[in-house]
């Protein structure tokens, strides 16, 4: 029996398919408003992968219900599971999705203690960086880079709106750009230590870091400094989601 | 009327009490009755069952007049309080239409500072009261407020109310008191006889049957009726039972119980107002001065605008007890500086000290949020099955 992980983000639908208790292949595509025919392209790569064998599908992540699955697990769950997949014992998460942004407490066995969602506001998730990048006239590909030798301005906008029109007064003082962008990156790590200060975590212990933004070194950084813990992160993060769902469909429909 | 007695027609009967209500209340003052309106579970019913009168709840719990509110109010303030001024002012509430008189109360600053601008259309008393429960001097004061409340009602409605009176009143209030308990506390059993949402209905619909000794006898009808079919083997699938506290659910915030019952819980407990919160502790009876008796009660209402708030804490503490619970939704409306910053406070006490799972959960009267609510509480609910 197969297992595919399917993780349906309001920016990117992730997809994992294991195979005898390993993992086989993934896939991420961009959710670009039409989350059902992302799901759709993600299945068809991972029904390949499958062949003949037979497979369970879970789905979790906001587009969840979308399609017809044999498990459904709120991202929340999924994403303890999926840390412990990547991270064995860790007992902090904080995912920093396009639209969300999630900490996670867990029992250092993946299951989940206590957790904080914010899902109501842009500031605080990948979102907020994307368009500061944006209003800087840069990609968010290229953000280590661009800040590696920059030194912070202090960005005092919380609101996304607000933020850019202050990025945008700072251009106009002639800050230097790279230094503006890295105090988004303060702006925004500060906000989320906020949140996940709320778990009423263990002073310096290990926090695992996921979600798209987990990709950017300079920002797991900066985000260490705010939480005052070392921040692991992983290059299988961004699949933390789906890995999870895989994992409690291996568990549970067994 | 004619007899219903299915239990889901039982159950429909009292949730359309609020709009059966409106008639009713229309009856009552053509005959002459004397109608007080009120907000908060700290009025002491009593005094104005004693001076001959009818004590209603007002509108506030649904979002259609916030937009009105919001003309003359800030628009963050708590949602309970936008709904109350809106639906007064608008005139969309017909239980304050027929209200002779308001009664407020100083609970939290927002509400007490709205009254000012409500009695400005309407005959508005403010009960002053003490924000602690620690000092014997705030006791003292707030026996003096039922004495002037008292008075004020006299004046008012041209009565006399004797002692005599407000401790028949007692007896009564105390009655219903226990047949509320009576049929809430069905949701101790294990499995589940009720689903949150009809324990709920009940509950929400007796506030607006305002004949007392009907409430009291429908009530007992019903627990009876429920505790038979009960043991007769009908009763609901066991999942994960929740217990809800925080600021007064209904109207709108239904969508919470909604939520949990939906996603796979079972809602078994409320300590909020209209449920638990002012029901569980009855009046002294065997109190010579009814004034102390009454304060005694009304001043420890576990209510998160005053501190200490031991009594919410003790309250919880039993509730998860006796009602087996397996995790607690604190409900918060959007912008109740109280119950926000209490709740930190009872995140503590639950977890260290109860061990229990805790979800804040914040919310107003919009469907906006919906999905965001499924998503935690579903979340909350697969941690407690893990
Ligand atoms: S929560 Fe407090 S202020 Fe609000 S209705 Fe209940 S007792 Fe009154
Ligand atoms: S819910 Fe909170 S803010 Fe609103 S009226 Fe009640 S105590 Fe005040």
């Amino acid at each position: 029996m197969d297992y595919i992980g399917l993780d349906s983000g309001s920016t990117t639908t992730k997809g994992v398919l294991f195979a005898d208790g390993q993992l086989q292949a993934k896939y991420l595509v961009p959710t670009a408003g039409n989350p059902r025919g992302a799901i759709e392209t993600v299945l068809t790569h991972l029904k390949a992968d499958a062949g003949d064998t037979d497979y369970r599908l879970i789905t979790t992540g906001y587009g969840r219900k979308l399609v017809e699955a044999d498990l459904v697990i709120t991202e929340i769950t999924c994403h303890g599971k999926g840390a412990e997949y990547l991270h064995p014992g860790v007992q902090y998460v904080i995912d920093i999705g396009g639209q969300d942004c999630k900490t996670i407490s867990l029992n250092g066995q993946g299951n989940v203690l206590d957790f904080n969602m914010n899902d109501r506001c842009a500031a605080g998730t990948g979102r907020f960086v994307e368009v500061m990048m944006g209003t800087l006239g840069e990609q968010i590909q290229v953000l280590d880079n661009f800040v590696a030798d920059a030194t912070p301005v202090k960005i005092n906008s919380m609101c996304t709106v607000f933020a850019e029109s202050e990025v945008i007064s700072l251009i106009s003082k002639g800050e230097a750009r790279e230094d503006i962008a890295l105090g988004t990156l303060e702006a925004i790590a500060k906000r989320i230590s906020g949140q996940y200060a709320k778990l009423r975590p263990k002073h310096g212990e290990t926090v695992l870091f996921t979600g798209g933004l987990s990709q950017s070194q300079a920002f797991s950084k900066v985000l260490s400094e705010h939480v005052g813990a070392p921040v692991d992160t992983n290059p299988l993060s961004q699949f933390a989601g789906a890995i999870g769902a895989a994992q409690i469909g291996m568990k549970k429909l067994n | 009327m004619e007899l219903r007695t299915e239990l889901p027609e039982v159950f429909a009967d009292f949730s359309e009490a609020r709009k059966q209500g409106f008639l009713a209340v229309k009856d009552l003052k053509e005959k002459g009755q004397p109608v007080v309106g009120v907000y908060c579970t700290f009025m002491p019913e009593e005094l104005v069952l004693a001076g001959g009168a009818v004590q209603i709840s007002l509108c506030s719990t649904s979002d259609e007049t916030i937009g009105d509110a919001e003309e003359d109010l800030p628009r963050n303030l708590c949602p309970l309080i936008k709904a109350s001024y809106g639906f007064a002012k608008m005139d969309k509430c017909p239980y304050f239409y027929f209200s002779d008189l308001v009664v407020g109360e100083t609970t939290c600053d927002g509400k007490t500072k709205m009254y000012e601008y409500m009695q400005e259309f309407k005959p508005t008393y403010l009960m002053q009261l003490p924000h602690t429960r620690d000092l014997e001097g705030g006791k003292q004061f707030w026996r003096s407020e039922m004495i002037r409340f008292k008075e004020k009602l006299e004046n008012f409605f041209g009565v006399e109310i004797t002692e005599d009176k407000i401790r028949e009143a007692i007896q009564l209030k105390n009655r219903e008191r226990q047949a509320k308990q009576d049929f809430y506390r069905l949701g101790q059993l294990n499995p589940p006889a009720l689903s949150g949402s009809e324990i709920f209905q009940v509950m929400y619909g007796s506030q607006y049957k305002f004949d007392k000794a009907e409430v009291i006898d429908m009530l007992e009808t019903t627990t009876a009726k429920v505790k038979a079919e009960y043991a007769a083997g009908k009763r609901l699938d066991s999942k994960p039972r929740i217990l809800v506290t925080g600021s007064p659910i209904g109207g709108a915030t239904e969508k919470v119980i909604r939520a949990i019952e939906e996603n796979g819980g079972v809602v078994v407990a409320y300590e909020n107002c209209t449920v638990a919160k002012a029901v569980e502790r009855l009046v002294d009876e065997n109190e010579p001065d009814v004034y102390q008796a009454l304060t005694d009660k009304y001043m420890n209402i576990g209510c998160a605008c005053i501190s200490n708030n031991n009594p919410r804490k003790e309250l919880l503490s039993t509730m998860i007890d006796d009602y087996q619970v397996d995790g607690v939704v604190d409900m918060v409306l959007q912008n109740c500086t109280p119950f926000s910053v209490e709740s930190l406070q009872i995140k503590r006490f639950l977890n260290e000290e109860k061990h229990i799972p805790y979800m804040y959960l914040e919310t107003d009267y919009s469907t906006a949020d919906i999905e965001q609510i499924n998503t935690r509480v579903t979340a909350f609910l697969e941690m407690l099955e893990a």
